[in-house]
């Protein structure tokens, strides 16, 4: 995947976890937590869903990787670019 | 092979079944009814539709709001803010001799009622508000705090206390007389600091959502299955249940909402160490009126009364206990088009022993004669609507054992609540009322915790 596309993949999660949201707003270099109150059962989820739906495993100590959507899709880079 | 068994399809079980199926575990919910929802379930009587134990949901916060229970649940379960049809409420209010402070889904307000009546306790009323326990921190803060002895460390008047502790205790406390602080906190913010609300069709729009997203997810559903025993290997290990007609059902895990003490009697103990059963047990009378209560110039959504300065919230001696309790009329919620009926719902404190052992002829009497004096009692407290009066019916504690199995009838199950939901056995988990949240909101949130932390951790 590319690096708009594991974006889109990411945007497509929260905008599954939280349908009121609008997510074309969202601010790529901006927290979560900050823009969209996401708590800690919230980083779970997408957690959750990145491993179900593209079977990427994200360990608990690199939770704090998924701050924003910049920090999220460098993080995710190299494990999905051969999806 | 099942993943997870779930026991029981409430709010708590359908919830832990839509996260566990919606990430393909394969999970199957054991109900001995014929229809989902327990406490919150719903039944037809004379071409009418009633629900069994709502009056309004609690934790309600507006649309565009991110935080709260109700916020997490939309999330957890991929639900739009719109889906739960919530409407809020007109106004409550809490009715002792002389005095009555009015609440709405508006803090401010509730505020400027205590500044009214209790100038002087405005400042302590903002500082215990400051004071509750979080919600995530339930669990972290001690259980047997007593919160009349918290609360007190705040308020002054007694007379306060004691109105603000009316409706928490009668939405939600499983001990007579006071509450532990956690319980306390769920209720305040639950009740005060967020607010009321219902769907125009009362709870069966809310169970179907949950119905559909389990069933979507591939979540198997199985009514009429009541469990007579869960399996335990001498290893400390659940290993499924065998269902009442014989059949056994194997499952790498149980979820269980049937109660702490009522599960663990499932898994073969007597009497459970350190669970004692509820003993407050409740009588629901609903009217079916041929007008709108606000034509008879009814408009409070919840009405709390009691008929002196101190509250009495415990097991009444007498078959129902007149002096307190609650009056609902689910019209009056600001809905765009009326209900097609008016309705009246009183609940009062009752003996659940009274009512579980009387004779079927005279538990009809006991009905008719309760009915009668109930509806007296709450003509003192709103406009007298009992000539309008076109249809009724009355639950009773053994009502409410029939549809919740809870011992006693109690509705807000055992007095000292499992946050941990964590059992002897270490594959078998406590959700619903005993695991601490109440509410149809709070139910939600338990069975979604359970299932986030021990079910979908690992692997």
């Amino acid at each position: 995947m590319t690096r708009q596309e594991i974006r889109q993949a990411v945007a497509d999660i929260l905008s599954d976890i939280a349908p009121d949201e609008d997510i074309s707003d969202l601010k790529d270099d901006v927290s979560f937590r900050e823009q969209m109150e996401l708590d800690s059962m919230d980083f779970l989820d997408i957690v959750m869903e990145l491993r179900r739906r593209y079977n990427v495993s994200v360990p608990e100590a690199d939770y704090p990787a998924l701050a924003s959507m910049n920090s999220t899709v460098d993080y995710l880079e190299p494990l999905m670019a051969n999806l | 092979m099942y993943d997870t068994l779930i026991i029981g399809a409430g709010m708590s079980g359908l919830s832990a079944g839509c996260r566990l199926a919606h990430y393909g575990q394969k999970v199957c919910i054991l109900e001995k009814h014929s229809l989902v929802g327990g406490l919150n379930s719903f039944y037809r009587l004379n071409g009418r539709n009633h629900d069994v134990g709502l009056h309004a949901v609690t934790n309600f916060v507006p649309r565009g709001g991110k935080r709260g229970p109700m916020n997490r649940m939309l999330r957890q379960l991929r639900l739009t803010w719109d889906e739960l049809g919530l409407i809020p409420q007109l106004g409550s209010r809490i009715d002792f001799p002389g005095i009555a402070l009015r609440f709405t889904n508006d803090f401010a307000y509730f505020e400027s009622e205590v500044r009214r009546h209790f100038p002087r306790e405005v400042d302590g009323l903002r500082k215990l508000t400051e004071a509750l326990v979080d919600y995530n921190d339930m669990g972290s803060y001690p259980v047997d705090v007593s919160a009349r002895r918290v609360v007190g460390e705040y308020l002054r008047d007694p007379l306060l206390v004691e109105m603000i502790f009316c409706p928490l205790m009668y939405y939600g406390s499983a001990r007579p007389g006071d509450m532990d602080f956690n319980q306390f906190s769920i209720m305040f913010r639950s009740i005060f600091l967020e607010g009321f609300a219902r769907p125009w069709a009362g709870v069966r729009p809310l169970l179907k959502v949950l119905l559909k997203h389990y069933q979507d997810a591939g979540g198997e559903l199985r009514l009429k299955t009541g469990v007579r025993r869960i399996r335990t290997g001498p290893d400390g290990v659940a290993n499924g249940v065998e269902l009442e007609d014989g059949t056994t059902l194997e499952a790498k895990n149980v979820v269980s909402s049937a109660g702490q003490r009522e599960t663990l009697k499932l898994c073969g103990m007597e009497n459970p160490a350190d669970t004692n059963p509820g003993e407050l047990g409740f009588v629901e009378t609903i009217s079916v009126l041929d007008r709108q209560p606000r034509q008879l110039g009814h408009d409070a959504t919840i009405v709390f009364f009691n008929n002196s300065p101190t509250f009495d919230y415990r097991r009444p001696e007498h078959p129902c206990d007149l002096r307190s309790g609650v009056i609902c009329s689910p019209n009056n919620f600001n809905y765009e088009r009326p209900l097609d009926e008016g309705m009246v719902r009183i609940t009062t404190l009752a003996n659940y022993d009274y009512w579980s052992t009387l004779s079927p002829s005279d538990y009809q009497l006991a009905k008719l004669r309760w009915y009668d004096e109930i509806t007296a009692t709450a003509a003192r407290y709103i406009p007298d609507f009992r000539s309008s009066v076109i249809d009724s019916d009355m639950f009773t504690p053994k009502t409410v054992f029939r549809f919740t199995g809870h011992e006693n009838g109690a509705i807000y199950g055992a007095p000292r609540k499992n946050y941990a939901g964590t059992t002897p056995y270490k594959n078998l988990y406590i959700c619903g009322t005993d695991q601490g949240m109440v509410g149809i909101i709070g139910a939600i949130i338990s069975g979604i915790t359970i299932a986030n932390r021990y079910l979908l951790r690992a692997g």
